[in-house]
């Protein structure tokens, strides 16, 4: 009987601790992410996206400046391709918008995962809240990789691992090796996302990124329209590419903005305020503000009416 | 049945650990009093930083084209003043600074050097334009005074949630009011004297070791913004101040 008794009681101690551990994992009241969150376009708009060239701001070493002379941005339409996804790294470009919940342990409440949601071309990201630890570094990889996070003084912080090889930014690419550091910082209706991309294959030093969100309560538009393969002008089992010297968009920027070319190529010696001694006698400031026919179909130099607004 | 009452008093213990801690404190407790300035700094924002340009890049390393507002939700009236912009009369007034006030100085390629001046006055000075803010804790709201590039700057530690009493868990909220009008971007793309900033520091700890603050600003003017200008700066601690490269205020570089 006493024994019995003992037997209980220990299995109670230990249910107690065990329980106690799982509400550590509960999402600290009033800090809420849940809800649609939109791109607010005042970084980046308009830029980078436009051009096929361009990797300003960018610590992208030598192998990355060689892969990205002879990538063709056709290739998005290869057969193979057209409904590969972008990675993870896509969301803190803000090109799509951040519808996000979580997902709950039915009894306790406390929080398994939050989730991003995806997109028309972005697969969601799954953030597991409980504790689990990532896979071994020869586990699968996919276009969401495997991602974990932590309240860090309220502030959602995540850790993605195990993405496969991708585009960064839609231009620049990224390895199978790389990781992604995401901080989900709330003030208000303001959601600050800040990240940072490491790489040993592609990157110099940690690219840092970052893109603010509003929250609407209009639910986005996710585009959810399953991806279906059609003929984009690119045959299957063809690879566009730009063998050396050929690739005819190298001199774009340069020539619409005066920005000398060893600027537009990336790399981490641009990204720090000294580097602007080197662009004094090299950098022609156009006389008007100019863009090429991607960047006029989207708003070419902004003006009033440009910047959309947050509808609530 | 000694063994048995100390095995239910460790399980009445268990109970008690699994009550969370807002349980504890009960209804009707006295919130803390929350100190200010340098006593209730959660972090230490002091040192040497820099900033790493990572995005954009063209309207911030290089003064971008007259009459390029791409991502600014310029006004009309904005965009009148932006397409009037002129350096030479800039430089012939005095006006240098323009693209040097607190609205535009902290998404400038810049290095910081932040110090508590007192223990209610941080200040934060920049190597881009040599300039000085100093924000003070525990003042009331800004009263009308004389305006400068830098403003009236109020700052307070502030908790993302209501009623969280953890000091680890605010950030720094520095309101910005008494502007000189000046420039968002280099090419002349206006804030006037009646914006109002909001700032919003973060100080994280990366795996690596390396310190990174983020400073995401918000630029409210109802004269030439459709509606808020939010950017986000990014900052790496630097160890000393070995780079730090004081240069004067320029109109066109």
């Amino acid at each position: 009987m006493m024994r019995t008794l003992c037997a209980a009681a220990f299995a109670f101690v230990v249910a107690g601790y065990v329980g106690f551990a799982q509400v550590n994992n509960e999402v600290p009241e009033g800090v809420e992410l849940s809800g649609n969150w939109v791109s607010r376009n005042n970084t980046e708009f308009n830029t980078n996206l436009h051009r096929a060239y361009d990797f300003l701001g960018m610590p992208l070493n030598d192998a990355a400046k060689a892969w990205a002379l002879s990538h063709s941005e056709e290739q998005a339409s290869e057969p193979e391709r057209q409904c590969a996804f972008y990675t993870s790294t896509y969301f803190p470009f803000g090109f799509a918008p951040l519808p996000m919940w979580k997902e709950t342990e039915l009894r306790t409440g406390s929080t398994v995962a939050w989730v991003v949601g995806g997109w028309l071309d972005v697969v969601p990201m799954v953030i597991w809240m409980d504790g689990r630890p990532h896979p071994s570094a020869y586990a699968p990889h996919s276009a969401s990789g495997f991602t974990t996070g932590v309240w860090e003084n309220d502030v959602l912080t995540t850790y993605t691992t195990h993405m496969i090889a991708n585009l960064l930014h839609r231009r620049g690419p990224h390895s199978d090796l790389a990781t992604m550091t995401l901080r989900f910082s709330r003030h208000a209706d303001i959601l600050s996302l800040t990240g940072r991309i490491d790489d040993p294959v592609y990157l110099s030093e940690p690219l840092y990124v970052s893109r603010e969100w509003q929250f609407s309560s209009v639910p986005v538009n996710r585009s959810a329209v399953p991806c279906t393969v059609a003929y984009e002008g690119v045959r299957e089992g063809t690879v566009p590419h730009y063998l050396p010297g050929q690739n005819p968009f190298v001199e774009e920027t340069t020539k619409l903005w005066g920005i000398p070319l060893e600027a537009v190529q990336g790399g981490a010696e641009t990204i720090y305020p000294e580097y602007r001694k080197k662009l004094r006698d090299k950098y022609v400031r156009p006389e008007k503000c100019v863009a090429n026919a991607s960047e006029l179909a989207a708003g070419g130099c902004g003006g009033p009416g440009r910047v959309a607004p947050v509808i609530n | 049945m000694k063994l048995l009452t100390s095995i239910v008093g460790l399980a009445a213990i268990a109970l008690t650990l699994q009550q969370p801690a807002s349980a504890q404190g009960g209804r009707g407790a006295a919130p803390a009093v929350f100190p200010t300035g340098k006593p209730g700094a959660p972090f230490d924002p002091t040192g040497y930083w820099v900033s790493l340009i990572t995005n954009n890049w063209r309207f911030r390393m290089v003064p971008p084209a007259k009459g390029d507002y791409a991502g600014i939700p310029i006004s009309m009236a904005g965009k009148k003043a932006a397409d009037a912009w002129d350096p030479t009369q800039d430089e012939a007034t005095g006006n240098q600074c323009k693209h040097y006030g607190a609205a535009s100085i902290m998404y400038q390629p810049t290095r910081l050097h932040i110090t508590w001046q007192d223990d209610t006055t941080l200040r934060v000075d920049t190597d881009a334009g040599t300039q000085t803010r100093l924000f003070q804790f525990g003042k009331p709201a800004a009263t009308p005074g004389k305006r400068t590039w830098q403003g009236n700057s109020v700052a307070i530690w502030e908790a993302r949630r209501a009623n969280n009493q953890e000091k680890s868990a605010r950030s720094l909220k520095v309101t910005t009011t008494s502007m000189l009008a000046g420039y968002l971007r280099k090419n002349g793309v206006p804030y006037g004297d009646s914006a109002v900033l909001t700032e919003y520091y973060d100080l994280f700890q990366e795996r690596d070791g390396t310190t990174m603050m983020f400073v995401t600003a918000v630029v409210q003017d109802p004269v030439y913004l459709e509606q808020r200008y939010i950017v986000i700066s990014h900052f790496r601690k630097e160890p000393d101040g070995s780079k730090w490269d004081p240069t004067p205020c320029s109109a066109r570089w």
